[in-house]
């Protein structure tokens, strides 16, 4: 490695001037910036008027606002429950199966990634359009093989929207999950592999003894990045329900509640973007805490394991 | 008994792996097909193969609803974002590879934090100034948006292919009398070619198919991007189900089609990452 004297101090500042400016200006000082204004409120679209925390305690304490926060808050537990066990269990027990040698698994790890390489928005249309109640075709296919009583009104009944549209998510990132746990398991040593299988251990105790402890940091990382990708998640819910998490916001997550707060008129639902920053910044403490827990279980997790 | 149980084991896998190729196939074969098929057929015929091959849904997107033009901005902004921000991020992961000095290892994990940082967060203030530089509602604002989007991740790229370069190459270089921008440009460059392509490409996808910041920091339509242009025309079809799927199919085929063809740099360069954490 070059030494950083004087001479070359000008080029370490001109190599890493640009990306850092970029980088730091609209990327990681815009989330401070937005916490600062939440600290204000105004009529326009730059709020001006210093008030203090006075957006958080109304946000707690009005019944119009708090109503709609935990209820978000409610979903986007429930939403990224669902999303997890679908991509972490499922997709570990995929990868499993992926990874064994047949014929084929180079297609079908190709094939997996291809619907995370889509849009969330165009995911959330084509499932739309499929669970549609008058043309769909999961209804009609339902229809035709006799399950007629399992046709349900899927995106409009509250108690089916929130699912339906959790599984749409997980669809589509389910081969990133599948990506991630193949190439852990593709990294294990193969005479630890073939040593326990002449030892006689059946898929269990191969995956208990062997698979499980190799891909727990892989485990972590999925997890950490579901739980981001989640308790920001916008476009599955502007697509499959609208942005008032319809019907009756039983589908609004932290996403869709901080875009109609912070970016849409009052007759639309909006705050004003003094209280849209506020909602920002509690999505913000709410993941910042979520990642910390996450990193610590798992770091305990794999420190108990190594001893 | 062995061979039994195995032979059911394979069933077993085959059976398994078709089931999940056809959830993952049917819903996007379903899509093109509908986009072909009239109205009529759509509800008559929902299963069946389209009689003709109608092409008139995407003739109209085309010829009424102006979709060249979005998609030259969707490819203009991606290829321009991820053009600056690779260059960008090569500079800087190159200094901070290849100087010594205090603040190395410090200046890595600030940007690398950007992985898991959401920036939608911020999306008041970048609103704002983008405002206040006057631009709001261009394609600018959007470059820049995703070029400070892609960074930590072709960073994070970077900064290993680089540290693969032997540090004679650059040595013998320094003494011929070349410069250090040319070291970086003669020397390094050429050698992370791969990488260059890996940290492009592995942003592509992201990129090209953002929806939130077209939705909050554009407003006129010749502005739209594809994803933004799919969003706020779908409600507008809905008596023509065929123009709705023939959207969804115009958003999703150059993503498809740029995946197939490769595929293998998404794979290692995604599962590299997974792997190093």
């Amino acid at each position: 490695m070059l030494e950083a004297r004087k001479k070359h101090a000008k080029f370490l500042f001109l190599f890493i001037f640009p990306a850092f400016i970029v980088y730091t200006v609209f990327m990681l000082l815009p989330i401070l910036n937005s916490m600062k204004y939440s600290l204000y409120t105004g009529e326009g679209l730059i709020p001006d008027q210093f008030v203090g925390l006075d957006n958080y305690i109304r946000l707690f304490t009005e019944e119009r606002y708090y109503t709609k926060f935990w209820n978000a808050f409610r979903n986007n537990i429930k939403f990224f429950v669902i999303v997890t066990i679908v991509q972490n269990v499922l997709g570990f027990f995929m990868a499993v199966l992926v990874t064994r040698s047949f014929k084929g698994s180079g297609f079908i790890r190709k094939l997996s990634f291809l619907p995370t390489t889509l849009s969330v928005l165009v995911v959330g249309y084509i499932f739309k359009l499929i669970l549609n109640p008058y043309y769909g075709v999961f209804d009609k296919f339902l229809g035709l093989i006799g399950f007629e009583s399992l046709i349900l009104p899927w995106l409009g009944d509250p108690r089916t929207a929130l699912f339906v549209v959790a599984i749409a998510v997980s669809w589509q990132f389910f081969g990133e999950s599948v990506l991630f746990y193949t190439s852990g398991i593709d990294g294990i040593s193969k005479s630890i592999m073939e040593a326990a299988r002449i030892d006689g251990a059946n898929i269990w105790q191969e995956i208990y003894h062997i698979i499980l402890p190799s891909v727990l940091p892989i485990v972590g990382i999925v997890t950490i990045l579901i739980f981001i990708g989640d308790f920001t998640q916008f476009d599955i819910i502007f697509a499959m329900t609208g942005t008032r998490g319809d019907p009756n916001y039983s589908t609004d997550l932290f996403g869709s509640l901080f875009y109609r707060t912070a970016f849409s008129s009052s007759e639309r639902g909006g705050w004003g973007t003094g209280m849209g920053a506020a909602v920002a910044t509690m999505m913000f403490v709410v993941v910042t805490i979520g990642v910390g827990a996450f990193l610590t279980f798992f770091t305990k997790k794999r420190e108990a394991l190594e001893k | 008994m062995m061979n039994m149980k195995r032979s059911i084991s394979k069933t077993f896998l085959y059976l398994a792996m078709v089931l999940y190729s056809l959830t993952i196939l049917v819903p996007l074969f379903v899509m093109m097909m509908t986009s072909f098929k009239t109205n009529a057929e759509i509800f008559n015929n929902p299963f069946g193969l389209p009689t003709s091959f109608n092409v008139d849904a995407y003739v109209d997107l085309f010829v009424v609803s102006n979709y060249g033009k979005y998609f030259l901005n969707s490819f203009g902004v991606t290829i321009l974002s991820l053009a600056l921000a690779v260059t960008m991020s090569a500079l800087a992961a190159y200094a901070i590879s290849k100087y010594k000095f205090k603040y190395n290892r410090a200046i890595y994990i600030y940007f690398v934090v950007g992985l898991v940082v959401p920036i939608k967060l911020g999306t008041i203030d970048i609103m704002i100034t983008m405002l206040r530089l006057s631009l709001f509602d261009t394609l600018w604002a959007l470059i820049i948006v995703y070029i400070a989007m892609a960074i930590p991740l072709s960073v994070f790229v970077l900064y290993d292919y680089i540290r693969m370069v032997p540090e004679e190459l650059s040595s013998a270089a320094r003494i011929d009398g070349c410069s250090e921008p040319g070291i970086f440009a003669r020397i390094i460059v050429p050698l992370i070619k791969p990488g260059l392509a890996a940290a492009g490409i592995i942003s592509f996808i992201p990129n090209w198919n953002e929806f939130w910041f077209p939705l909050v920091l554009i407003k006129s339509r010749e502005n739209y991007t594809i994803p933004l242009a799919t969003g706020q025309l779908f409600g507008q079809f809905d008596t023509k189900l065929n123009l709705v799927f023939a959207v969804l199919s115009l958003a999703s085929i150059p993503v498809i089609v740029i995946y197939l063809l490769l595929s293998n740099y998404f794979v290692k360069g995604l599962s590299a990452g997974a792997v190093k954490g």
